[in-house]
């Protein structure tokens, strides 16, 4: 040992155990990027065995994904969610326009109110006349039987139940106001029900997320049994567990990515296909907007991008993290 | 570089394949192991390269206690060693330069430095024109050549080799030891399993011969 001259001695001895916590920061993110691109190699290698894959993942996604589009238009069905939370004040019939028009400002002005409209007794009076069949007995009428009416509509901050409620007491209160109407029981209905679906999408989510780990899980164990020859030669030339389990978690990334595509296209598909019936019954009442569902929006695609290439990574850490120690050279 | 103190190993089954071995190969040096089939020979370099852990007794290597030798360091311990087995243990769905280019990768050098040192690795076993080639499409002389590179490509300061020459004619199996004689001449520590009595006996080396678990000749050079 002591013979050797100092440039044959670095050669020869034994190196420190651990690289200095210094030297590689630029090098990570190269390795990173190497077995970014590397795992995706792998992958295109056998396209049809991971287009299966990405396929199963794709419609366990699907399902919960494109529950949750239709649940967040069915709560926003264009204006219909207002026109059930609108109230219909009846003014006293003494109350005059200049009366109300000022009771419609100040309306307008509460924080817990979106709109006020007015609607003129005259002209309630010409539209039940033409539109109810009994004009010509209404003619008959001298005077006009109709109250002012003002319709309030509550703007989306208080649009719970609760809310609703206080604000038909408030509105009560008004001297000018004679009658005020809202079927608050069939909007709590409807909020319950709602309200369940949202829970049951949530089950069904949960549930779907679970499939697709033990999806991804099972499609890395079979990787890494397929490379156990590959593994064993890694860890007898020094490579630490981290750097055999890199390429698997990628992988396990990219089967989230892809699957999440399959799933947003699947989703759009269902929603185009749909879309024309919608549009029909929306005709039969007379209005073109009122079912329309459109494509997924731009933040749940990305919500179900990233929470699925987590939930990919995540599969794939836990399928590497038991069967990585079980594969030791012999 | 490498001291058994005292070191026995016994297997699971029962049967103990090392009984009280003391041995001591210096920096720098290189020497045979020979000995029978079953006779602890690969158990002994299976304990050199962690693959195994002593039951009693210590295993030194450069002055590190292989018992304080944790998972998580284990892998850097490696990293010294350069192993060459008797099938070669490559990887055949990639080329001769991945092969060798392997143990770089992993220690984390930049591509610009495994492109030198892999040309420069396979230049010395001659295998460079083969570079691109698939180890398959080579002669086994050549393919525990690729090996060969493969483990001296992280410049390590300890080649162990299992039986390097058991697939291989003479004439093959003469050139190898000579490869790993050029490498044991730079200042390598060499330790090499082997049957092939005939070849090393030409050789000139010190020769460790092992027998139902038990040392029996040192033969210092």
């Amino acid at each position: 040992m002591a013979g050797q001259s100092s440039s044959t001695e670095s050669q020869v001895q034994l190196r420190q155990l651990r690289p200095s916590f210094s030297s590689h920061f630029k090098e990570f993110f190269v390795r990173h990027l190497q077995v970014f691109f590397y795992s995706l190699g792998l992958l295109s290698r056998t396209p049809f065995s991971t287009l299966l894959t990405a396929a199963a993942l794709g419609i366990a996604l699907a399902l919960p994904a494109g529950l949750y589009v239709i649940l967040d238009h069915a709560k926003q069905l264009s204006g219909d969610f207002d026109s059930i939370n609108q109230m219909s004040l009846f003014m006293k019939q003494d109350i005059s326009t200049q009366a109300i028009d000022r009771l419609q400002k100040k309306l307008n002005a509460w924080p817990e109110i979106a709109q006020v409209k007015h609607i003129d007794r005259a002209a309630a009076l010409k539209e039940f006349q033409e539109n109810s069949g009994f004009g010509d007995a209404l003619k008959a009428l001298k005077d006009n039987p109709l109250p002012h009416l003002l319709i309030v509509y509550p703007s989306l901050t208080h649009n719970e139940a609760e809310q609703i409620n206080h604000l038909l007491a408030d509105l009560k209160k008004l001297p000018e106001v004679n009658l005020v109407q809202l079927d608050i029981q069939w909007l709590q209905r409807l909020y319950a029900i709602i309200h369940i679906a949202q829970r049951g999408i949530f089950i069904i989510g949960a549930l779907l997320a679970l499939a697709v780990l033990l999806i991804i899980g099972n499609t890395i164990r079979l990787a890494i049994e397929n490379r156990r020859s590959e593994i064993v030669v890694m860890k007898l030339i020094g490579a630490t567990d981290s750097f055999i389990r890199r390429p698997f978690l990628y992988t396990g990334f990219w089967y989230g990515l892809f699957g999440s595509l399959i799933a947003i296209l699947l989703v759009n598909l269902s929603l185009l296909m749909i879309s024309n019936p919608l549009a029909h019954l929306s005709s039969l009442y007379n209005n073109s907007e009122l079912f329309s569902l459109g494509l997924m929006g731009i933040n749940t695609s990305l919500t179900l991008l990233v929470s699925s290439c987590v939930l990919g990574w995540l599969g794939a850490r836990m399928a590497v993290g038991r069967h990585l120690k079980e594969i030791e050279p012999k | 570089m490498i001291l058994f103190d005292q070191v026995s190993k016994r297997y699971p089954g029962g049967n103990e394949a090392l009984s009280h071995v003391n041995f001591h190969l210096h920096q720098g040096e290189m020497a045979f192991l020979t000995g029978h089939s079953g006779a602890g020979k690969s158990t002994l370099l299976k304990l050199i390269a962690l693959i195994e852990r002593a039951t009693t007794g210590n295993v030194i290597i450069g002055g590190k206690n292989l018992h304080k030798v944790s998972r998580h360091t284990l892998p850097y311990l490696r990293r010294n060693m350069g192993i060459i087995f008797q099938d070669y243990q490559l990887l055949y769905d990639r080329t001769v330069f991945d092969n060798v280019a392997l143990p770089l990768i992993i220690s984390g050098f930049s591509s610009r430095e495994v492109k030198k040192r892999v040309h420069a690795a396979l230049d010395k076993v001659g295998l460079l024109r083969h570079e691109k080639k698939y180890p398959v499409t080579l002669s086994g002389g050549e393919q525990q050549r690729v090996s060969i590179a493969r483990a001296v490509v992280n410049k390590p300061a300890l080649l162990l080799a299992d039986e390097p020459t058991g697939n291989l004619d003479p004439d093959l199996s003469l050139e190898i030891m000579d490869l790993f004689m050029a490498f044991n001449q730079v200042g390598v520590t060499v330790l090499i399993a082997t049957h092939d009595i005939p070849l090393i006996n030409q050789l000139d080396k010190r020769i460790v011969h092992l027998e139902h678990g038990q040392l029996l000749t040192v033969e210092e050079d």
